[in-house]
């Protein structure tokens, strides 16, 4: 029977939701057609995450496990997923497009000898090939791409399908996985990890974003605490990681990360095409931008035209008392 | 140090109307740039190699301008058919056996953002490598490549040992913009034109059906008045509207 194998991606002894999603959507596909589908999870204790991602509905899930999975490092993950692969015998394996799948996918296509289809906002069973939708031209067209390959990798943005229980008993299946990590001419020395962010931006329901017109200390205080209100994520534009106000790792756009929020924030932000390629999917978007031709306003659902000193202050004040009556 | 670096051509998206023109992708720029920097400062010199139609030759000399020595343009004329996993076999055949300490790329085209073909080359030659470069640094005398990449927990810092494939983000510098005596001593430098060794082990996965056009978000408020006036207008319509609360 034709499979779908889907990797539930763990971080921090978490599992990534994004990938859960993706499980979700699989199952689905799979009952529509008669197929089956499998999850696979990667990590240097995976036992643990077995009860969460039996809530989905797998029919088995796999378990590589292998201290080197603590941190991310490609050489060991391409391998593993590889022999997972190779183990469930899946016609397409579906994840998440996380930065560490990023980093894996096209390599693995070439060891699994698989067509892969990259950071996709849908996908289909077309007999059997597949079809997915992928954002193209910093996300001002889909393309529409098909694949016939007997065997198909494809990688999903996160926020692209909603995660819904139902809870199956899998049978677990234990992958003896054997890697020697000393020859790999790939170490992985350090990992400076941004301060004080707690929430992830890709998971995040609220994300607030700082652009250009957020000059200081006193600028991003403003932003941090309307995130915090909403126990929402920061971002950030180019131009202000650049500046070294906000860390690397908050970068929303074409080039960072791209997020679907239900709410987001662009506090003067002007709306470059990089960056709107990053959020343009937030369900509702909020502008505050003292240049009321800035192009973010064509995105947004509310635009502010304003100082952003003047408005976020009033704002989080009037906020907090409209969540605590709300 | 021997660089290699693939580059594109692709659109301009920058432009606000999109007229044809086409220009170096973004990110593989950043890649030209990061190795003009190294080798001034280690030594060694820096190839290009392109697959494309004949009127690429425009986006390799504009790279040459920016400083690098020699190219190798890998004659294709239909490329559109091309998908990563076809582009990177026949980068690989041509790569196979080369002497090079580092092939650097841009992490991802600015026209299809798919970052497949980096990797797919590392897997391809059997090299280390490293994605979504944000700085790299020589260390000549280990004979290593140390990459910093922004990960999924923050950046991570890698070192490589030669030869290996990193995929640069544009995050990492601002590339040169060629000077006049760039552009003109790009004229004289060698150009090599090669045909794809065979495209057979290179046949494209996936096939593009159509392209369609996102359709509009509905169109938004605009509004008006001094920032209490706003911040009130706003929260109403958070709250009763788009229902966030």
């Amino acid at each position: 029977m034709s499979r779908i194998l889907v990797y539930v991606a763990t971080h921090e002894g978490r599992i990534r939701r994004a990938s859960l999603e993706v499980l979700s959507h699989a199952r689905l596909l799979a009952v529509a057609s008669g197929r089956r589908v499998d999850a696979v999870l990667i990590d240097e204790d995976p036992s643990r995450f077995v009860e969460q991602v039996s809530l989905y509905g797998p029919s088995r899930i796999f378990k590589v496990a292998h201290p080197l999975f603590r941190t991310h490092l490609n050489a060991p993950l391409i391998a593993a997923l590889h022999t997972a692969a190779t183990v469930a015998g899946p016609s397409i394996c579906a994840m998440a497009s996380t930065e560490s799948v990023k980093d894996v996918l096209g390599a693995l296509a070439v060891r699994w000898d698989a067509a892969a289809l990259p950071d996709v906002s849908t996908f289909s069973l077309e007999g059997d090939g597949v079809e997915v939708l992928r954002p193209v031209m910093a996300a001002k067209q889909f393309a529409r791409v098909h694949s016939a390959s007997p065997r198909v990798l494809v990688s999903v943005r996160s926020g692209s399908f909603d995660a819904v229980e139902s809870p199956s008993a899998p049978e677990i299946v234990e992958v003896p996985f054997e890697f020697n990590g000393s020859d790999l001419g790939l170490v992985l020395k350090d990992i400076v990890k941004a301060t004080g962010l707690t929430v992830d931006l890709s998971e995040a329901r609220v994300v607030v974003a700082a652009g250009r017109g957020v000059k200081d200390a006193e600028g991003k205080r403003l932003v941090d605490d309307l995130a915090a209100l909403f126990n929402g994520a920061v971002g950030a534009s180019r131009a202000v990681v650049e500046s070294g106000l906000f860390p690397a790792t908050t970068q929303i756009g074409q080039t960072g990360k791209v997020v679907s929020p239900d709410l987001y924030f662009a506090v003067g932000i002007s709306g470059a095409i990089q960056h709107v390629a990053g959020m343009v999917n937030s369900r509702v978007i909020v502008a505050i931008n003292k240049d009321a031709d800035a192009p973010i306003f064509k995105v947004a659902t509310y635009g502010l035209v304003g100082d952003l000193y003047r408005i976020l202050p009033p704002l989080i004040t009037a906020l907090k008392a409209a969540k605590a009556g709300a | 140090m021997r660089f290699c670096v693939c580059i594109k051509q692709v659109p301009d998206l920058s432009a606000a109307v999109q007229t044809g023109r086409l220009v170096l992708n973004a990110y593989d720029a950043s890649a030209v740039e990061e190795a003009l920097v190294l080798t001034a400062a280690h030594g060694g010199s820096v190839d290009l190699v392109l697959v494309g139609p004949d009127s690429a030759k425009e986006t390799i000399r504009k790279a040459l301008a920016m400083g690098a020595d020699s190219a190798t343009h890998i004659q294709l004329a239909d490329v559109a058919d091309l998908d990563s996993y076809a582009v990177a076999s026949i980068l690989a055949e041509h790569l196979n056996g080369a002497s090079y300490d580092v092939i650097a790329v841009g992490k991802q085209s600015q026209d299809t953002d798919a970052g497949l073909a980096g990797s797919m080359l590392a897997e391809r030659l059997g090299w280390p490598y490293a994605s979504n470069a944000v700085a790299l640094a020589a260390d000549s005398a280990r004979g290593c490549l140390v990459v910093t990449r922004q990960g999924d927990s923050g950046q991570e810092i890698l070192e490589l040992t030669m030869p290996c494939v990193v995929t640069c983000s544009n995050d990492m510098n601002d590339p040169r913009i060629p000077s006049l005596r760039g552009i003109m001593d790009a004229k004289k430098k060698p150009v090599t034109d090669a045909a794809p060794a065979s495209v057979a082990p290179g046949r494209p996965l996936t096939r593009v059906r159509s392209f369609e056009q996102v359709p509009p978000r509905d169109p938004g408020q605009i509004l008006h008045g001094d920032p209490d006036d706003l911040v009130r207008q706003l929260v109403d319509r958070l709250g009763n509207e788009a229902k966030v609360f």
